[in-house]
């Protein structure tokens, strides 16, 4: 706030120049500081502590890659003229020689096969993308299943949602650009989806194209927003996103030590520093050894655009997948009524391409789900607590099992846009593979979402059986009077803490209103609300747990010993079951 | 609920620290550091110090193979054979690409390794931070309250009403300057309803250019084909946007496989030989293959089948209507022509598309 009044004394302007400096990091750090003001920084940052699990990595993935991507990218703009003007190929590549093409696919064959490190580069750049959007992908599963997203964090998980849909942009506007056969018929769908739009469509195509498909004009205009636009948009978008994780801290899983009031992990200086600096050069080793040695995009197979062939089996970057998946479940015709029509109007009427249209209902469905997610899922539980501490997955059963439907979902469609492939390597019938394809599309969903939350729920109840009667220990013992028992190891106290430190609460039912009235709408919650919480498996109480050990023959000094951190080894005498 | 076996316990604790009794047992705090190896073994560190030191020599020798691939592999355009050129270019793609990783993981995996196994690593908690104060809020919302007091714009509506008719109004000039992203001089949907084909164009092959008999057509043979005319127009882009409407998919089969037309499309063929528009309905992909035995037309990109005896029916996939059928006959020469344009705008189905036959649109 700077509205404060504050004043300073000469003293504390002079203070500036007083500091000596010890070392030559000193002597730099004064330079910069009194210029700048960077030792605060320092002071903040450089032993901020970050918590660390394998699984906060996948974020880390997409930010590297994309810094790669856009390092090769910048790298490829030196070489590739993106221009449809026509040109004849006299390259090295033979079999395309003396062939009319656009400068785009000439300068792209150049790249290729004329510029040293060229390939490389463009197998670099194609690759990284293909991982930036995964790792985003997976960051965001992450993110969901542990219920990071919650308060206060639903506004980055915005930004994040943002983010991931201007990379399918980033990636789509990339592919098109070379210009050649089968990044052309990939317009080509677009152009035929874009058409189908009801009023707007059709000139929406125009102004895409310049005119009528494919046009003179698509390839530049693709590339200001490949290279220029959307990659600023990213770049605001993850500058954003890094600033809130600062601001809020990084969530942490719970476990012992851990609270919903601290953080704790590793200090940035050395250790993070070091780990997530080096997993930089790792992930760039990685994605180089791919484009050193796995072939992407081998686009002088393809030949340069034309409106007439096609390859038979051609796959899309696996991110535009679901697109064009859901475009093939969908039928054209129900026996032998066509799904298309025609809407009448005055002037004569117009079309409606049902079979274009519909596809993008479950596309929209999910990518505006995950948009209003975190509003969703607070306006049902009714909670609107801060949450630092994330959700062991199987303690949100509900949220996990819908999760993983509406992964299946996605899936389902990611894997049609491969239904001839399936159909060919498995030697089945194209048809029967789509009709599967179809039932997998309504019931895939359905079945993940009770087998999901069976699982979740099993796993908390083993959590429970663990928590208060120990792992079996795989040693059967003999009584003396001839009963078997099983010997338990129970588990030690920090175990112990992961296992039984969680929420079940019971749905809480319809609130009336200020007017003491129940809203259909607030009825819709309660609703929703039994639904997520009706099935539940409550932690483990202070009393059942001070009951079992009890009963269990622990004496009071056990469990003094359990609270004293120390681990209880003993094993249990009876058995439970 | 009792399916669980969990009785009804509502043990509900409020978020919090952690540590309030709600659980079963109280937090128990950082489980003690477990010291590694090398932090009790001076053998151990040394030897970790080795393993890092020798990832970073697999680095330093990964960069120098980066630059043997890059300079001592001849470039492509150096080679006559064109097959020798792509070895070569492999190769150098390979080295260039495997130096490069080794140069990178060797960087990246030591310094993890370096990390993981030397620097400390005993777990830090440090306190978080309210995200704000009651006290700012209260200080901001003041200064908020003040800016807007300032303004006035509560006080003199009219002000604030004319703003915002004008920041309305304002930005409409903005999507107004993109209307000549559509540069062509028919601008308007009329254009797509016609194509290069009319009456008495021929037919020829793509992309060769030779005029097709009938003869050279057998039963069971199909020919991708365009309009002669075609080579007529100068510009690469606009050859192109022609022959994205005019593509057209020519077959033959035996007469008595084919099923009785429909009224008016009698004589839309010559002796068994049929042509049809080669864009699908679906989206536009060019319906490419051909499957002689069934006749039936498959597109590659989302499956849509037509039978090509019953006049391009859809028999499966996503397609909404038949293909475009384009009537021919023969000329006196005997080759194939076109007896007009197609009858409905070919391709995928737009809004202004309207019916099928819309009435005195299309000669019949």
């Amino acid at each position: 706030m700077s509205a404060s009044k504050q004043t300073y004394t000469e003293d504390e302007y002079l203070e500036v120049n007083e500091y000596q400096p010890k070392s030559n990091t000193g002597r730099i750090a004064n330079y910069v500081d009194t210029r700048v003001g960077g030792t605060s920084m320092v002071r903040e940052f450089g032993r901020k502590v970050f918590p660390d699990h394998w699984t906060f990595m996948f974020g880390e993935v997409a930010l590297y890659s994309f810094i790669i991507t856009v390092i090769s990218g910048a790298f490829l703009t030196f070489w590739f003229d993106p221009s449809m003007a026509t040109t004849r190929y006299s390259g090295s590549y033979a079999p395309l020689q003396g062939l009319e093409m656009s400068m785009a696919y000439a300068t792209s064959l150049e790249l290729s096969f004329d510029v040293r490190g060229g390939l490389f580069m463009r197998q670099l750049h194609h690759w990284g993308a293909l991982m930036f959007v995964l790792a985003m992908s997976v960051h965001m599963i992450r993110v969901f299943f542990t219920g990071a997203f919650r308060k206060p964090r639903e506004l980055n998980w915005v930004v994040g949602a943002s983010l991931l849909i201007l990379g399918l942009g980033a990636g789509f506007t990339g592919y098109s650009l070379p210009d050649e056969v089968l990044s052309g018929n990939g317009l080509r769908i677009i152009d035929g989806m874009l058409k189908a739009i009801p009023v707007v469509g059709t000139y929406t195509s125009f102004f895409l194209f310049g005119g009528e498909f494919p046009g003179n004009e698509v390839i530049p205009r693709l590339y200001a927003l490949h290279i220029f636009i959307i990659p600023a948009l990213l770049l605001i978008l993850i500058a954003v996103h890094l600033f809130m994780v600062v601001m809020h801290k990084h969530t942490q899983y719970p476990g012992p030590g851990r609270t919903e009031r601290n953080v704790v992990g590793y200090p940035i200086g050395p250790v993070y520093a070091a780990k997530a600096g080096g997993f930089f050069f790792i992930v760039l080793g990685v994605l180089s050894l791919l484009a050193g040695t796995f072939q992407i995009n081998a686009l002088w197979n393809y030949g340069p655009y034309d409106p007439s062939p096609v390859q038979a089996g051609t796959q899309p970057d696996w991110y535009i997948g679901w697109f064009d998946g859901v475009l093939r479940i969908m039928p054209g015709f129900i026996g032998n009524i066509p799904l298309e029509f025609v809407l009448p109007t005055p002037w004569g009427g117009n079309a409606i391409a049902t079979p274009v249209l519909v596809p993008m209902i479950p596309i929209t469905l999910l990518l505006l789900g995950v948009f209003v997610w975190p509003w969703l899922e607070t306006w049902i539980t009714g909670d609107k607590r801060e949450h630092h501490l994330l959700d062991r997955p199987r303690n949100a059963p509900t949220r996990t099992a819908f999760g993983v439907a509406m992964v299946v979902w996605y899936l389902v469609m990611w894997g049609a846009a491969s239904s001839d492939l399936m159909a060919t390597h498995f030697a089945l019938s194209l048809n029967d593979v789509i009709y599967w394809l179809r039932a997998a599309f309504f019931l895939g969903p359905i079945i993940a979402y009770i087998l999901t939350k069976r699982i979740c729920l099993a796993l908390q109840r083993k959590d429970r059986e663990v928590a208060l009667h120990g792992h079996e220990a795989g040693v059967i013992e003999v009584s003396a009077d001839g009963e078997f028992h099983e010997k338990h190891k129970l588990p030690n106290e920090y175990e112990l803490w992961t296992l039984v430190s969680y929420e079940a609460p019971a749905p809480s039912g319809p609130r009336p209103n200020a007017k003491g009235k129940i809203t259909a709408l607030e009825k819709l919650r309660a609703r929703l609300n039994r639904i997520w919480f009706e099935d539940r498996v409550v932690p483990v109480s202070r009393e059942e747990y001070l009951e079992v050990m009890s009963h269990h023959g622990h004496g009071p000094a056990a469990l003094e010993a359990a609270e004293s951190r120390q681990a209880i080894t003993a094993g249990s005498s009876t058995d439970h079951r | 609920m009792a399916e669980h076996g969990n009785g009804d316990s509502t043990a509900v604790v409020k978020a919090g620290d952690g540590t309030s009794g709600g659980y079963a047992i109280d937090n128990p705090g950082l489980p003690p550091h477990r010291p590694r190896l090398a932090d009790v073994d001076e053998k151990a560190a040394k030897r970790s110090e080795r393993q890092v030191a020798a990832m970073f020599i697999v680095s330093i020798i990964g960069t120098l193979m980066f630059f043997v691939g890059y300079f001592a592999v001849a470039r492509m355009d150096q080679f006559d054979d064109y097959f020798e050129g792509m070895t070569a270019l492999r190769v150098q793609n390979t080295l260039i690409g495997v130096g490069t990783a080794l140069a990178m993981l060797g960087i990246g995996l030591g310094i993890v390794h370096w990390a993981k196994t030397l620097m400390p690593d005993h777990e830090v908690t440090e306190a978080r931070k309210p995200l704000r104060t009651e006290a700012d809020r209260a200080e901001a919302e003041e200064i908020v309250t003040g800016i807007i007091e300032e303004t006035q714009i509560k006080r003199r509506p009219l002000l604030r009403n004319t703003m915002i008719a004008a920041a309305l109004l304002a930005p409409l000039p903005a999507v107004v300057l993109f209307r000549d992203l559509d540069r062509t001089e028919d601008f308007g949907v009329e254009r797509m309803r016609h194509s290069l084909w009319d009456e008495g164009v021929r037919l020829v092959r793509d992309p060769t250019g030779t005029p097709i008999r009938a003869s050279d057509l057998t039963i069971g043979s199909a020919m991708h084909v365009i309009p002669e005319n075609l080579r007529e127009i100068e510009s690469h882009g606009d050859r192109l946007a022609e022959k994205a409407k005019a593509v057209v998919l020519l077959m033959r089969l035996n007469p008595d496989d084919l099923k009785e037309p429909t009224p008016g499309r009698e004589d839309w063929g010559h002796d068994g030989i049929i042509a049809c528009s080669k864009v699908c309905t679906h989206v536009g992909c060019p319906v490419a293959l051909y499957e002689r035995h069934t006749h039936h037309l498959l597109c590659p990109c989302h499956q849509s089948t037509f039978d090509a005896s019953e006049e391009f029916k859809v028999t499966f996939g996503p397609a909404g209507r038949p293909l475009p059928q384009l009537p021919i006959t023969v000329d006196d020469e005997g080759f194939l022509i076109a007896r007009s344009d197609f009858t409905e705008p070919v391709g995928p189905t737009y809004w202004e598309r309207g019916h099928t036959d819309p009435e005195g649109d299309f000669p019949a």
